[in-house]
């Protein structure tokens, strides 16, 4: 009895969200289907999905802002439903739009929070000059936050969230209206924390599932239309492994587009003459490495003018469209 | 309770972060001396009281404290900051409170800066302070009232417009539900023991008790499960609302 206890607990310290048959309805339109799936400490889970996919209901339902109709979400082991309180101790939430109170100054609703929070003395001092320095909030502290810029507004709401340093991060769309150097500083953020929590972030612009997510979950229409890495995700796209030719010049376009066509592990040929690219799309189940040697041998032994020769992953942006467009209707 | 006392904190200072708190408190200074020397007839009277000045502030109450209450709630919901606050570990209980209480103190510190009239009448006269003191708790308890009335009906929408006038007219039905003009709703169909209720719960008839310098316990109580029981309805609409 005992060793099965043990690992019982064990489990649960891993399991850092556990949803189960998740459901929420309005009216008759069912916006999150049956949603089940677990995720552990260490993951940065992302979660895409079109607009209107379900994306935010599930997470205001993970974080107990909507009530289910049916199913139960829980955190660190806390059933929201029953425990709220518990649960949303170990949560951090940054909702959809990042919204803060306009009026307050981002030092004085950082204060309120670490109130509510219940941070005191020497760790909420550390904790508050942590998350200003993280987010480079110092400048402006003492300005009243509806008169910030939408990046600092996003910042501030992203320190509210990590402000008591919780297990569980839940970003809605972090990085949506900043700019590309935000943007990258909050992908470091969040790779920077990620070794000890699970973050879960909702996003639509699929780099950053590439750029800081170690799993990826796309929905559509309330269900889970595909799980995996987001490698495994854009080995599925018709672009994994393809080879991408780009020409010095149009002088033998035709030629040596009809030559990589002929080759036995291309499939077939794109091309855009204008940019005097072609590419070979590998034959699928394939060997891993797909045309490539082919094709360098092929161009090596040629005397065509081949100015980069460049292997592609998969397309994320495919595969997604692809997912969620098939089964959508 | 300490998270009460922040969420208190927080939606005091908030009013006095905006022009809110400073237009509010100068309108309804100015209201109050107007009422209470033109209206009222303070000095015509010649009385060494403060009727003058009491008499008006359940009128005077039925369009400003909706004013400050219709924001209460509305606001939060229409800025989608009641998200963030509804996720942070605190209970719908200690977040209605919190803003409530801090809505009340606003009322309070607006009441306390009439202190002037209490002077005049002081250097005029010879008035019964005590009195004075029961008509000022009061006017406080029924402004609580109005107040709590206000929170619960801004939690029903995110339209501060909507929250503002559907409270001045619950409010107004509770200003009048001894007289006619409510009771008559009632009188054609409904049992004498319902009228009566209904009669019980005019705000006139229990301020006019306080407002004399009579603290009745009864009146005390009315208006403590007034406050109490829109409180609770606060919740269960937040809740309600929240799960939608």
């Amino acid at each position: 009895m005992q060793p099965r206890t043990v690992t019982k607990t064990s489990a649960r310290v891993l399991l850092m969200i556990e949803i189960d048959g998740l459901t929420k309805r309005y009216g008759q339109h069912t916006v999150v289907d049956n949603l089940s799936f677990s995720c552990s400490a260490g993951e940065v889970l992302g979660f895409l999905g079109p607009n209107g996919a379900g994306k935010s209901t599930t997470m205001k339902m993970i974080t107990g802002f909507v009530t289910p109709n049916s199913g139960t979400a829980s955190v660190c082991g806390h059933s929201i439903g029953e425990d709220a309180l518990a649960a949303r101790q170990h949560l951090g939430y940054l909702p959809e739009g990042a919204p803060c109170y306009p009026e307050m100054t981002p030092k004085s609703f950082l204060d309120f929070i670490a109130d509510v929070r219940g941070l005191s003395g020497e760790r909420r001092k550390a904790r508050l000059d942590e998350v200003t320095e993280q987010l480079h909030l110092g400048p402006v502290l003492d300005q009243s936050i509806e008169t910030l810029s939408k990046g600092f507004k996003r910042r501030v709401g992203l320190a509210q969230a990590i402000l008591h340093d919780p297990a569980v991060l839940i970003l809605d769309e972090p990085t949506d209206g900043l700019d590309p150097n935000q943007k990258h500083e909050v992908r470091e953020l969040i790779r920077s924390m990620s070794a000890d929590k699970l973050i879960v972030i909702s996003t639509h612009i699929l780099e950053e599932v590439e750029a800081v997510c170690s799993r990826a979950i796309i929905i559509a229409s309330g269900r889970i239309l595909a799980d995996d890495t987001p490698a495994q995700l854009a080995a599925a796209s018709r672009y994994h492994n393809a080879v991408r030719l780009t020409l010095g010049d149009d002088a033998n376009f035709d030629e040596i587009r009809s030559a990589l066509g002929r080759l036995g592990s291309v499939k077939e040929t794109e091309s855009n003459r204008e940019q005097l690219s072609i590419t070979a799309i590998a034959q699928p189940g394939g060997r891993a490495v797909g045309p490539w040697r082919e094709i360098a041998e092929r161009v090596a032994a040629s005397n065509w003018n081949v100015a980069s020769l460049q292997l592609e992953g998969g397309r994320l942006d495919e595969v997604f469209r692809q997912i969620t467009k098939g089964k959508e209707a | 309770m300490s998270i009460v006392a922040a969420l208190f904190r927080r939606e005091l200072r908030s009013y006095f972060a905006t022009p809110v708190a400073y237009v509010f408190i100068v309108i309804f200074l100015i209201l109050m001396g107007t009422f209470t020397f033109y209206l009222g007839g303070f000095y015509e009277r010649g009385q060494a009281d403060l009727s003058a000045f009491f008499n008006y502030h359940p009128w005077l109450y039925l369009f400003l404290v909706p004013a400050i209450a219709m924001r209460l709630w509305a606001e939060e919901r229409k800025t989608g900051s009641v998200e963030l606050l509804m996720t942070l570990p605190i209970t719908p209980w200690q977040a209605v409170l919190g803003k409530y209480l801090a809505a009340w103190a606003f009322t309070g510190i607006a009441l306390i800066l009439t202190f002037p009239i209490w002077v005049t009448v002081n250097y005029l006269g010879d008035p019964d302070n005590g009195a004075i003191l029961a008509a000022y708790v009061g006017s406080f308890l029924m402004a609580g009232g109005f107040l709590a009335i206000g929170a619960c009906l801004s939690a029903t929408t995110r339209n501060q417009v909507i929250a503002f006038v559907l409270t001045v007219v619950v409010c107004f039905g509770f200003l009048l539900a001894g007289f006619p003009l409510v009771l008559d709703l009632f009188s054609a169909w409904a049992p004498q023991t319902i009228v009566d209720g209904v009669a019980s719960l005019s705000f006139l008839t229990h301020f006019a008790n306080i407002s004399k310098g009579v603290i009745d316990f009864r009146d005390l109580v009315y208006f403590a499960l007034l406050i109490a029981v829109f409180l609770f309805a606060n919740t269960i609409i937040l809740q309600w609302k929240q799960a939608d």
